[in-house]
């Protein structure tokens, strides 16, 4: 039963189901195993990846804050239309900076909510949490 | 309010909220196996034209809701379950079952969920877990992944509960409508019937994207992903599917060891040896999965990355294809006393 520390695992260990000397399933307690947690780094490695690329791309005014928080939150466009009730296509607008500097405060306002953060954090692209 | 509930810390969400459900009408019998196998909550699919975390699509157990579903159609439980527009409906119905005595179930999404860790929050909207009562603006909450039981404030467990996106859960609440007792002739009963439907399931689902054959036609795709994605989106690929088959929720080996538990339970009550000898097949296939997981964790921790590799990826997918055919055939041919 591999015991590598997780990120998980100093929270909660996990129930894991194994096989005793006799061959009897048991479940046994684990705190991680190296081969998963690297998986999970891999992908939040991506994801920081996407998430400088997308603030490169509002900076250089290629397109609007929407997209950095959209990576910073691990949304898509489905998702966050969910979210906000906008449709696809009016976010897909929205995402244009052009589009995005007319928003009116009450739009903007259903995007803040929709990513947690506050409407004048949303247009600077500041966030607080690490 | 406090309901009269032991918190069992389980392998996988669902089947461990189906156990702790079913626990004081089944005298503790229907094990997390138990309620996994008789639910037929054994599967593979991949479905390629859909991204999830901009990764390819991929399940190691059943569709979610289905194993809470079947475990108490096979065991003749009526089930209650209610999805709500409004969230003050919701947390109203909640607590009216609170009142009248019922631990209840319900599907939440894990990215709002506070006491997760901030690494395993994505937009996972079918986790599953027990609320059994109240105490001031606090729900105590008995998640089956966690070692205890934890609380949730009514604001938290309303976002969990309405997360949006995939598989949203709209406030979903599920319960067993039952006061009797389950006897070992329904279990028995039971337990061919999930057999039975898991055989189906994984041998006879048409299409090659799922069962047996889904496994065989990931790693034929496996083999491409080098040429086609590159390596560095390849390895996060592999990375998916091993967090799919690994992570929280699976025991381990993408459910195998869960499944060949479940069969040396289900000899105890149906004494078949065969079935013995096919849980070490199961066993056999979980331990493939996880040389197969090393072999991609080789891959996206860089340390591995050639054409060869990959091939050597997609070979063991297709050895795990092939023995859990012959572990499934095995069942489906079992000639029941």
């Amino acid at each position: 039963m591999p015991q590598d520390m997780s990120s998980l695992g100093k929270i909660t260990k996990e129930v894991c189901y194994a096989t005793d000397s006799s061959g009897k399933y048991v479940t046994e307690l684990s705190s991680g195993w190296d081969v998963k947690i690297t998986a999970l780094d891999a992908a939040w490695a991506d994801i920081e990846e996407r998430k400088a690329k997308a603030k490169q791309q509002v900076l250089n005014g290629e397109a609007s804050p929407l997209l950095f928080f959209m990576e910073y939150r691990l949304m898509d466009i489905s998702i966050l239309s969910d979210y906000t009730g906008f449709w696809k296509w009016q976010i897909k607008r929205h995402l244009k900076p052009e589009v995005f500097k007319d928003l009116s405060d009450k739009k903007l306002q259903k995007y803040a909510e929709a990513f947690n953060v506050k409407v004048d954090d949303l247009k600077t692209m500041t966030v607080h949490e690490a | 309010m406090k309901l009269d509930f032991e918190h069992i810390q389980s392998a996988h969400c669902e089947s461990g909220v189906t156990s702790s459900l079913l626990r004081k009408s089944s005298l503790n019998k229907i094990t997390e196996p138990l309620a996994f196998g008789i639910g037929a909550g054994l599967f593979f699919v991949y479905v390629p034209i859909i991204k999830i975390n901009n990764g390819p699509a991929i399940a190691f157990r059943t569709f979610p809701g289905l194993i809470f579903k079947r475990t108490c159609n096979a065991l003749g439980i009526p089930v209650v379950r209610k999805k709500f527009r409004s969230k003050e409906q919701a947390e109203n119905y909640l607590k009216q079952q609170l009142d009248e005595g019922n631990p209840v179930g319900c599907q939440v999404g894990v990215y709002y969920l506070s006491y997760f860790p901030r690494e395993y929050r994505f937009h996972f909207n079918a986790h599953n877990l027990i609320v059994y009562g109240k105490e001031d603006d606090n729900y105590l909450i008995s998640d089956p992944v966690m070692e205890n039981p934890t609380t949730l404030t009514s604001y938290e467990l309303e976002r969990v509960r309405f997360s949006k996106g995939a598989l949203a859960p709209r406030g979903q609440i599920y319960y067993p409508k039952f006061n009797g007792t389950i006897t070992d002739e329904q279990i028995k009963k039971a337990i061919k019937a999930g057999i039975k439907r898991n055989v189906n399931q994984m041998l006879r689902i048409p299409g090659r994207f799922a069962g047996v054959r889904g496994i065989r036609y990931t790693g034929e795709k496996i083999k491409k992903w080098r040429d086609k994605l590159g390596l560095q989106k390849a390895g996060l690929y592999l990375a998916q599917l091993v967090r799919m088959q690994e992570e929280i929720g699976t025991g381990g080996g993408g459910f195998r060891y869960i499944y060949a538990a479940f069969l040396q339970e289900a000899h105890v009550y149906l004494q078949q040896d065969e079935l013995l000898e096919i849980s070490k097949l199961f066993t056999q296939a979980g331990d493939l999965w996880r040389t197969a997981a090393v072999q991609a964790a080789g891959i996206y921790k860089g340390r591995i990355g050639s054409q060869e590799d990959f091939n050597l990826m997609g070979d063991y997918l297709i050895e795990i294809s092939v023995l859990e055919k012959e572990a499934f055939l095995a069942l489906k041919n079992i000639k029941w006393h």
